[in-house]
């Protein structure tokens, strides 16, 4: 019947129907049986700003270097409290316009880290100017390409009351009588950026992530030696390093100084303690510092204060977690 | 005997148990003794051990050219002797000689005083030194084929696009590379990363690879018909559309505009949409020459071919449609289309070439016919399920991905038919491997379609995939592939086929240098992303902070854009071999002076 060797015609039908069969069933329905989901009752829409800012991030290519999926094994957790959902991405992956379909947000490659819940791991807009303006400006080691045509020269007698000024230090940017003011791409490209937090679920979370064995035996370890904190140099540079630098340094006009600071090396922690736990906002010469209460326990934040408190010269007693619980305590009181 | 039963059935299971132990809690602390893990590490093995033969046969000319000093040496010893001889012995020897010496000959001992002529043209080259070549003299190719002019034309127009693409498309590879060791190069919008990356893999996909598959496709399809094509204004109407497109696809992916990044759909749809009439229009154009084919039977070739245009066709099409994109729609058709585009287009279109080329160039025919059948349909039934194999772990359908992985698997069964049918046109032919500039392109081709494809297939399992997913391990992966296999299958295809239609075969030397500076590029190119990926995937699952992780791969960057100059460099060797041979020929006035002199 089939006689594909000499007949053309049934030779090429086959192959075409085959192939769309194969394709309808393993490509299309499931594609369009995914687009019909919800949104997660406390998932903010995206702001029109934020919107614009998606289009930057998609036509300067981001998605080629960062991802944005939470998987459900347990090296992930550094991206998100949970695995990613279906709907998650209700709000950001609809089609851009007529030319443009909805964006690849989820990403194939991590070179750069996974941008998930970076609104939550660096809140700060003047940070997020600066590291657009030039990475390495911030992170030393950084491979991320610079962004400077998001950016203009201004003179400093024409620049405007609403215009943001980045605070780009003397290495990087250095002219007399002229300042780097943020063009309404790079704002909104930072505000897109901003609104990237993983939507919270109520109630029990629907998929766990897949547990690494052998973190599970060091678990078990840790609990035998129960008084030991986890390790701080590891949770500074996770959390704390992107401002206040590896080497505890800062950047000058930008993030201040940990090395030989009093807040640190203060024989009282509490002030220490609570800028971690609420943030800080008061030296006009610095960014503002985001609050930390809601993503590190008493014991996380022990352990960095600690590093903080013994590195880079700096010699102060060590604290305990239960100082940081009192302090915490305290401070819900107060709000 | 019962325990040889239990034996054997725990060695059944115990695959299984660690397959399934995976999915539970993954561990680590064995990460080299995993079958995905040993398994690509074999791969690997079997590439060095390939080009290791071939150096072995290279190594085998040298040292018969030291043999030939030993021999010299026993002369001397002979003449020492000699010295050692009585003066009466040498006396009566030397008398001997003087009258052999003596002696001449009449000029007529062979009953003639012609001149010697070649009259047969068997003689093609007159070397003054036959002693001590630089490298080993390869086969001239045989006789040249009757071509058309206008099909010769089609052809030599579309592999020099393709060349054009081949160099350019490489240049900004390896711009992008060195952007890994020096972000700092440039500030220029136009040059960045993120809007160049794409521009880099759609000119080799599009541009390049597409373009050298048609055009040797035009060849093939006529051949094999054994009847001209159907229309040459339509191979033309095509050429120009894919060109057209993806140089316009590329002006727009640097200004900024794009259909939202993923992975080889970064055209908008108004450009691939030129694309896709290309290739309606060559499909036709292809069909119809088939159709009116003067032999009774398709041969296996054109299978590949015509089912290639037509798949891809189908893949451009669902790739656009905007009815179901939205949300992780877009994310099951990215993975789908992804994979597709490389295995239903780039690989099976190749594949074709390759059952007419390969055959052809040992001169003789194909293994098994029934074996290319096979693979045929099995390309079809396992390729096109194993899209979402890209996306293990992620939010996407747990049954989506199982069947990626299972169907992942089942690729050995084509791609093993594939291999062992190449590898067994071979058999019996492999002294000509030292003798001929194409067939070492073919062979590291063919090796690389069995370790590509199947390091891919371990790939998609959940433990390589859990350290290996994310890294510079895929970057590795698909230059294997698309470099490895098909880019060295089309070069092949090439080298055989272009002297046969110009007459002119590329210097031998060039070839060589072409050979070597790709396969050690992508050699070092693949093993340093292997390396860093792996030590990155680990780093990351031991929770270390992720700028580590981009703080150890810096020297395999280095290593990476090494290899990426050796092979852009094969790749300008390319381009001056490709218009050395279709270099139209030039009527050479020997001066009469000298020609008095060659005369003495």
């Amino acid at each position: 019947m089939f006689n594909f060797h000499k007949d053309h015609k049934n030779l090429v039908n086959t192959a075409l129907s085959g192939f769309v069969f194969l394709s309808i069933i393993v490509a299309v329905l499931p594609a369009y049986q995914l687009q019909d989901v919800e949104p997660l009752p406390k998932q903010p829409e995206l702001t029109e700003e934020a919107l614009k800012g998606l289009n930057v991030f998609i036509s300067e290519g981001c998605v080629a270097c960062h991802t944005q999926q939470v998987r459900n094994i347990e090296m992930d957790k550094i991206w998100g409290a949970r695995p990613s959902i279906p709907s998650d991405y209700y709000y950001s992956k609809q089609r851009l316009d007529v030319w443009r379909q909805s964006p690849s947000l989820l990403g194939s490659e991590r070179t750069g880290p996974d941008l998930t819940n970076i609104g939550k791991r660096q809140p700060g807009q003047q940070w997020h100017l600066l590291h657009l303006y030039n990475p390495r400006s911030v992170v030393s080691v950084s491979i991320m390409p610079a962004y400077p045509w998001l950016f203009e020269e201004k003179d400093t007698i024409s620049i405007r009351e609403d215009d943001i000024i980045v605070p780009v230090g003397p290495n990087f940017y250095n002219k007399a009588g002229k300042k780097i003011v943020a063009k309404e791409e790079a704002l909104q490209l930072v505000a897109y950026l901003q609104s990237l937090k993983q939507p919270e679920i109520q109630g029990e979370i629907p998929i766990d992530f897949i547990p690494a064995a052998k973190k599970k035996r060091e678990k078990g370890n840790a609990e035998q030696a129960s008084n030991s904190l986890p390790d701080g140099q590891q949770l500074y540079m996770q959390t704390c390093s992107a401002c206040h630098q590896e080497n505890g340094q800062g950047l000058v006009g930008a993030f201040p100084p940990l090395a030989g600071s009093a807040v640190v090396q203060d024989e009282n922690p509490e002030l220490l303690i609570k800028i971690i736990l609420q943030g800080y906002d008061a030296r006009s010469e610095y960014a503002q510092m985001p609050p930390f209460a809601d993503q590190l326990t008493d014991a996380e934040i022990a352990a960095i204060a600690n590093h903080e408190r013994s590195s880079w010269g700096n010699d102060a007693p060590p604290i305990s977690e239960e100082e940081v619980k009192k302090i915490r305590a305290f401070v819900t009181q107060l709000n | 005997m019962s325990k040889k039963i239990i034996g054997v059935t725990i060695g059944l299971l115990l695959p299984g148990a660690v397959l399934f132990a995976q999915s539970k809690a993954i561990s680590t602390n064995n990460w080299l003794m995993n079958p995905g893990i040993i398994g690509t590490l074999i791969l690997i093995a079997i590439i060095l051990a390939v080009s290791i033969i071939i150096l072995s046969y290279r190594l085998n000319a040298y040292i018969q050219g030291l043999k030939k000093k030993q021999s010299s040496k026993e002369r001397l010893a002979f003449s020492e002797e000699l010295i050692a001889l009585e003066a009466s012995e040498i006396d009566e020897i030397l008398a001997h000689r003087k009258k052999a010496l003596a002696y001449k000959l009449s000029g007529a001992e062979l009953g003639s005083d012609r001149k010697a002529v070649d009259d047969k043209g068997l003689i093609t080259k007159v070397s003054n030194d036959p002693e001590n070549p630089l490298f080993d003299e390869k086969k001239k190719t045989a006789i040249s084929l009757e071509t058309p002019d206008d099909l010769k034309k089609v052809i030599i127009y579309y592999l020099g696009a393709a060349v054009f693409w081949l160099v350019f498309g490489t240049l900004i590879g390896q711009y992008l590379g060195m952007k890994f060791v020096w972000p700092e190069m440039d500030s220029i919008s136009w040059l960045s990363f993120g809007r160049l990356r794409p521009v880099h893999t759609n000119t080799v996909f599009w541009g390049w690879a597409s373009m050298a598959m048609i055009g040797l496709g035009y060849f093939v399809i006529t051949r094999t018909s054994n009847t001209a094509i159907h229309s040459y204004k339509q191979a033309w109407q095509a050429w120009f559309l894919i060109n057209f497109s993806v140089a316009l696809g590329n002006i727009l992916l640097m200004a900024g505009i794009n259909n939202g990044g993923g992975e080889y759909r970064e055209y908008i749809w108004p450009v691939t949409l030129l694309f896709a009439i290309g290739l309606v229009i060559t499909f036709r154009n292809f069909y119809r020459t088939v159709a009116q084919r003067k032999i009774s039977e398709i041969y296996i070739s054109n299978w590949f071919i015509l089912a290639s245009l037509l798949w891809t066709i189908v893949l451009v099409i669902i790739a656009y449609l905007p009815n179901f994109q939205n949300g992780l729609g877009e994310t099951v058709i990215q993975g789908y289309y992804m994979h597709q585009g490389v295995g239903m287009w780039f690989m099976t279109f190749t594949l074709g070439l390759v059952y007419y080329f390969l055959p052809a160039s040992l001169n003789k025919p194909i293994y098994s016919y029934s074996l290319g059948v096979l693979a045929f349909w099995t390309q079809m039934l396992f390729y096109t399920m194993i899209g979402t194999h890209h996306f293990v772990f992620s939010p996407l359908p747990w049954w989506l991905q199982t069947v990626a992985i299972v169907f992942s698997v089942g690729m050995f069964i084509p791609v093993t038919a594939g291999t062992t049918n190449f590898l067994m046109t071979m058999r019996g032919s492999w002294s000509q491997i030292s003798k001929s500039y194409v067939l070492p392109f073919f062979l590291v081709g063919v090796i690389f379609y069995f370790v590509g494809s199947s390091q891919g297939s371990l790939q998609a399992f959940r433990f390589t995939n859990y350290v290996w997913h994310f890294t510079d391990f895929n970057v590795a992966h698909s230059h294997m592939t698309m470099y490895g296999i098909i880019t060295f299958l089309l070069w092949a295809c090439i080298y055989f086929m272009l002297p046969k239609l110009t007459g002119k075969e590329p210097p031998q030397a060039l070839v060589g240098a072409h050979f070597w500076l790709a396969f050690i590029g992508l050699f070092a190119y693949m093993i340093s992303m292997m390396a860093g990926g792996t030590l990155k995937g680990l780093s990351w699952i031991e929770g270390n902070a992720f700028l580590e992780s981009v703080i150890l791969m810096r020297p395999f960057w280095i290593w990476r854009a090494i290899g990426g100059s050796l092979m852009f460099l094969s790749h300008l060797i390319f381009a001056y071999n490709f218009f050395f041979m279709i270099k139209k020929e030039q009527v050479v006035e020997i001066p009469a002076r000298r020609l008095q002199s060659v005369n003495v």
